[in-house]
């Protein structure tokens, strides 16, 4: 018995989440006296693969195979359900992300399971199996039984803290034996802003709203952004007014990101921005209007003018790197 | 090309939410159902779609009991062609997706939100292309029809993908794939009284999952203000309090 994790890299280095997901399908295992298997789809290297069992993974399927890169939703999802049935796994854990929204639902329904999305925490209870998860967008929880003997769930990100509990962890290589026809999904064209920080998968993200005034004012918020290794992101007026590419919208109708913390600049705070963002572990908000809903969901504030507060902070930054 | 949009009631995105009975059951008292707002860009983009030739139908369906009809007849004023009405409460993702594959093999396009924005279960789309044994694509920004064939654009990590899908495709949808909303005008309102909404009855299938308990989220604690000609404090508040940076 097992449980599976489907892990996710980045050009061949696992993402944050990842480990993540690791450290919380341990933590899981622990409690239902189970291993934990993390499948690697992609061109990972040995030690990176390795770098699983830190986290607890006492197994990584590697799978090889550059078919997968098309992203088949249908041969991933066979993919999956194979790995699960060769290791017998009861619980098989997704990232809730484009990847693990478009797999999950398919092996879940494979494997006589049944799903949960979006879950907040460890489960309340193995046995019987229930989870917590949001509903209506942040506005309440639920907690939610999972019936089947087999469980599907996407996670959250950061909704469980990375922990090391160094593993042993064997690699093998696994084929899932998937036919050529299986494979129907073609890529006639793919555009990618690489050497930047992903934003999904960022720490920190430092966002910028109408309050910044113009496309011209981003250098402060850039060169700040470069400081912390963050990712960039912008409300949707910025990337309506062409601002800002529409790569970096949050929100309800744009990306949803939960980073460990969102530095907000000039934002208002509308509830349909913060739908994106409100699951960050720390929100800061830096707005000239004291009344602006955004305080009221920030951990920490400034009330003030962005352009006067930027310097301050680049400053401070770089103080603390040369005194770390 | 005939295109099928799953459309899901769900209240009014601005709805306060409340439960009864020990928090059992979300409480629908004075309600404003809307199509949910994917369904809803999901419909408007197959209506371009259609204006541009290539379509020959369009259909709506939603697994839900008659309190759903207003907002099916909402969907057939904007412009579909027809309606189908599965007549069960949609109690989990498997169970609509279950209902759901019984109506959607007549179609080479089946269009679903990435999330419908009350149990927010992004399930539905995905179950219901496993069971039909077709293909899905997912976190799906835009849809084309070219020369008859379907061309798919695709959010992916950093960036985005323009694919070729062959068809019957399930596409599940999000941002992008139209920009507003289409509005009901008068003589669709008009029109949608007369299209056909077909009430269907369900099939066996059993739930797998069950909500248990509902519960809102404890009230944030105040934000912990710094002055402005103090910036840096904020900083070190980040560095040694919150341990973020
Ligand atoms: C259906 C729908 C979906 C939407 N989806 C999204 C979405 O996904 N994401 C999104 O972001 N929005 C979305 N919106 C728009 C949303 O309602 C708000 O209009 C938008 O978020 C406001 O952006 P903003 O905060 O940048 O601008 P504003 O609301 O104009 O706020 C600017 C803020 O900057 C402050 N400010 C001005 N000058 C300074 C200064 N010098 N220093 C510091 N602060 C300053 C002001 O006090 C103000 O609070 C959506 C709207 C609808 C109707
Ligand atoms: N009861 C339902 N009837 C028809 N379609 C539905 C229903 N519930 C969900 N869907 C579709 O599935 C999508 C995802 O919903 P969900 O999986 O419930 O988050 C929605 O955007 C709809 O397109």
């Amino acid at each position: 018995m097992s449980v599976l994790v489907y892990t996710e890299n980045w050009s061949g280095k696992f993402k944050k989440l990842s480990y993540e997901i690791v450290s919380f399908a341990t933590a899981i295992a622990k409690e239902m006296g189970s291993s934990v298997t993390a499948l690697s789809i992609g061109h990972v290297a040995d030690d990176e693969l390795k770098s699983l069992g830190k986290y607890g993974a006492n197994k990584v399927l590697n799978v090889q195979d550059d078919r997968f890169e098309s992203l088949d939703n249908k041969a991933l999802a066979d993919a999956v359900a194979k790995a699960a049935e060769s290791e017998s796994s009861k619980v098989i854990i997704f990232a809730h992300n484009n990847e693990g929204k478009a797999i999950a639902p398919r092996v879940s329904v494979k494997l006589d399971a049944g799903l949960v999305s979006g879950v907040t925490g460890l489960p309340v209870s193995v046995d019987p199996f229930v989870v917590r998860k949001k509903v209506f967008t942040g506005k309440a929880f639920v907690n939610i039984q999972i019936k089947t003997d087999v469980k599907v769930i996407t996670f959250a990100q950061n909704s469980y803290e990375v922990v090391e509990n160094p593993t042993d962890a064997a690699i093998e290589v696994f084929d899932p034996q998937i036919g050529d026809d299986e494979f129907n999904t073609i890529i006639k064209d793919t555009h990618k802003i690489t050497g930047k920080v992903l934003l999904t998968d960022a720490e920190v993200v430092v966002s910028g709203g109408r309050g910044m005034k113009g496309p011209e004012n981003w250098g402060g918020l850039e060169e700040l952004g470069e400081l912390l290794g963050a990712g960039m992101a912008c409300s949707r007026p910025v990337s309506d007014e062409g601002w800002r590419s529409h790569e970096e919208h949050v929100g309800q109708t744009g990306k949803i990101i939960a980073p460990n913390l969102y530095m907000a600049f000039g934002i208002s705070g509308a509830i349909q921005h913060l739908g994106g963002v409100n699951s960050s572990k720390f929100i800061v908000a830096i707005n000239k209007d004291p009344e602006a809903p955004i305080f009221e969901v920030s951990d920490y504030g400034i009330v003030g003018d962005a352009f006067k507060v930027i310097p301050q902070l680049i400053e401070a930054v770089k103080e603390m790197k040369t005194n770390n | 090309m005939k295109i099928l949009v799953l459309i899901s009631n769900v209240p009014d995105t601005t709805t306060k939410i409340r439960f009864t009975g020990d928090n059992k059951a979300f409480d629908a008292t004075g309600v404003q159902w809307i199509i949910n707002p994917w369904d809803e860009l999901a419909l408007t983009r197959a209506m371009e779609l259609k204006e541009a030739g290539g379509v020959e139908k369009i259909t709506v369906a939603n697994v839900g009991a008659k309190i759903t009809e207003p907002t099916l007849r909402k969907a057939l004023a904007v412009g579909a062609d027809d309606a189908i009405r599965i007549d069960a409460e949609p109690v989990d993702a498997y169970f609509v997706a279950a209902q759901l594959a019984q109506v959607a093999k007549d179609y080479d396009l089946i269009l679903a939100g990435i999330e419908a924005s009350d149990y927010n279960g992004a399930g539905v789309g995905g179950m219901l292309a496993e069971m039909m044994g077709i293909n899905s694509v997912s976190a799906v920004s835009g849809v084309d029809i070219e020369n008859g064939e379907l061309k798919i654009h695709r959010d992916i990590d950093g960036g985005s993908q323009v694919l070729s899908v062959p068809v019957p495709l399930v596409a599940i949808v999000q941002k992008g794939i139209a920009i507003d909303p289409r509005i009901p005008a008068m003589r669709g309102i008009m029109m949608a009284r007369k299209k056909p909404l077909n009430v269907v009855p369900p099939v066996d299938a059993e739930a797998r999952t069950e909500f248990l308990s509902y519960e809102l989220p404890a009230p944030k604690a105040a934000c912990k203000l710094v002055d402005e000609d103090n910036a840096k404090e904020l900083i070190r508040l980040l560095h040694e309090e919150a341990k973020v940076l």
